[in-house]
């Protein structure tokens, strides 16, 4: 019988984590900012296909950088956990800061039980009436979570770029302004630049907020040149609130 | 030692805080499959969890709906619904609503039961926008057509019980409407010009027969869908008619390629005053 040899529980904390960190700097970075029309994600990528920015419900959205499995996983499970919540409760119940904490207590207990952690970083935003109600979140591959208002940085040299844009980025400067500093600030001399993914928490649409834009359009500052269909999602989990011309006792929204 | 599975609990689903093993599983891009194995307190109700024999619907007065009618014209569908609630002899709301948006283009109108359709509503509602959020594309038309059968299969315990819904479906696609009927027992058939549910449907199909023609436009499919409701609400107890006094009109819904959706009280208080009108006028000082 073989004897294991013994690992003091720091050490393998800190191995346990520079190997996260390494996969997690291997991915090139998101940049989630808020901007006058609501809240921008951009992220380097070369597929077309396999995005690392989505929609999570109306007023959330996601992006993810590390390993893609894990962090689609991750994604899958942010959609169901919101799609329940606001299922079993209502549509205006659903929260990014929910959802961040579910997020970093699976995140965190892999890291401390299972024999790999995730080599993942999210950031997870969610758009509110003005840039001062936007909450956005990082969410580390152990678990921790952090609160950062106006802007994050997950990936790849996040920590270099996030100091880079303390000073340029205004969350309240308009789209097009947030989305060329954020553009310059994601390329970089030494790697030749890749597509990019861009979308927006449109915080003037009334009920579904994410749309995906086109980065030359937005480098052109016209965002109207893509109008998107008018948003007629459901705007209440129960079928018999959602006409909008039948007016209900509880009706104070409008 | 076990195999490495990223996230996923190794041993019985409490022994990781966190999401539980059915949220970061890949198998279903399904939000009813989802709730089943995870919340299944949250789905509609099956025969299983209301035991025992009779009819339910008779002797527990629950709330039964009505007609449901879809018109189709060149490039899209009309679909209406009435406004009436009824249990036993007693209306028990005139004014719910019985037709709904169920997705970018698509309209979904149910009727039978008012609890379970509604409820039925909602999980058809959250499945499509799940789907679409999971896979990153919506379904097809007939895929949808064809999820909403197996959910009514679902119900057919208890609709042999007195409980019974019945939709009806309707969505463009490739330049075209198209309706979808159903059956309590889930069977789902196209019908081509137009199609009716519910207690008053044998009436509105009546009028529906004559009032149909091709090359109608959407305002037409939309003049006779609120026509064949104002007949079904003259022969059928469980319809109700458009009521002006409190600006009740029937529930109508448009799908054309400009997507799906409700029609305003405005364009249907036009209408419906411009229907009874022609009656009044009709029917001499009589009535």
């Amino acid at each position: 019988m073989s004897i294991p040899f013994y690992v003091s529980p720091e050490q393998l904390t800190k191995d346990r984590a520079e190997f996260a960190r390494k996969g997690i700097a291997r991915g090139r970075p998101v940049l989630v900012a808020s901007c006058a029309e609501g809240v921008l994600f951009v992220a380097e990528n070369p597929s077309p296909s396999l995005h690392k920015i989505a929609e999570i419900h109306d007023r959330i959205g996601f992006a993810g950088v590390g390993k893609y499995h894990e962090f689609e996983t991750l994604r899958v499970a942010g959609v169901r956990y919101a799609d329940l919540r606001g299922y079993a409760y209502d549509r205006a119940d659903v929260s990014a800061r929910a959802l961040a904490g579910a997020y970093a207590q699976t995140l965190g207990s892999t890291f401390a039980q299972e024999s790999k952690p995730f080599e993942v970083e999210i950031l997870l935003a969610q758009v509110g009436r003005a840039p001062q109600q936007d909450e956005i979140y990082r969410v580390g591959y152990d678990g921790s979570v952090l609160d950062e208002p106006g802007y994050a940085v997950a990936g790849g040299a996040h920590d270099v770029l996030a100091t880079a844009l303390r000073d340029r980025l205004d969350p309240t400067a308009p789209l097009a302004q947030v989305y060329a500093v954020a553009t310059q600030a994601l390329r970089r001399d030494d790697v030749p630049p890749a597509p990019l993914e861009v979308a927006l928490l449109d915080r003037t649409r009334p009920r579904r907020t994410f749309r995906r834009l086109e980065g030359d359009l937005l480098a052109a500052g016209d965002l109207d040149a893509a109008p998107e269909p008018e948003d007629r999602r459901p705007r209440s989990s129960n079928p018999q609130t959602q006409h909008p011309d039948h007016p209900r006792p509880d009706d104070r929204q409008a | 030692m076990t195999a490495y599975r990223p996230g996923i609990a190794t041993g019985a689903p409490s022994d990781r805080p966190g999401l539980p093993a059915a949220y970061l599983s890949a198998t279903t891009s399904s939000f009813t499959a989802f709730l089943g194995a995870h919340a299944p307190e949250l789905l509609p109700p099956t025969l299983t969890e209301v035991p025992g024999v009779g009819d339910l619907g008779a002797s527990h007065g629950a709330a039964h709906g009505t007609t449901i009618v879809a018109v189709a014209f060149p490039g899209g569908v009309v679909m209406a619904g009435d406004r009436r609630a009824t249990a036993g002899h007693l209306i028990a709301n005139r004014a719910i609503d019985k037709v709904f948006v169920a997705d970018e283009n698509s309209l979904v109108g149910i009727a039978g039961v008012a609890g379970i359709a509604t409820e039925l509503v909602a999980l058809y509602q959250m499945e499509l926008e799940h789907y679409e959020k999971i896979e990153g594309a919506p379904l097809s038309l007939e895929g949808r057509a064809n999820r909403l059968r197996t959910m009514i299969r679902g119900n057919l315990g208890l609709a042999l019980r007195g409980l019974p819904v019945v939709p009806l479906f309707a969505g463009y696609a490739q330049g075209r409407g198209r309706i979808f009927c159903y059956d309590v027992a889930g069977g789902c058939y196209e019908e081509r010009d137009h199609a009716g549910v519910g207690s008053g449907s044998l009436f509105a199909r009546g009028a529906l027969k004559k009032l149909w023609r091709p090359g109608l436009d959407a305002d037409g499919a939309l003049r006779i869908a609120v026509e064949a409701l104002y007949d079904a609400a003259d022969d059928d107890t469980g319809t109700g008619g458009p009521d002006l006094a409190r600006r009740i009109y029937p529930t109508c819904g448009i799908v054309d390629a400009d997507g799906a959706r409700l029609v305003g009280d405005d364009t249907l208080a036009q209408v419906v005053a411009a229907l009874v009108d022609r009656r009044r006028a009709q029917s001499g000082a009589g009535g």
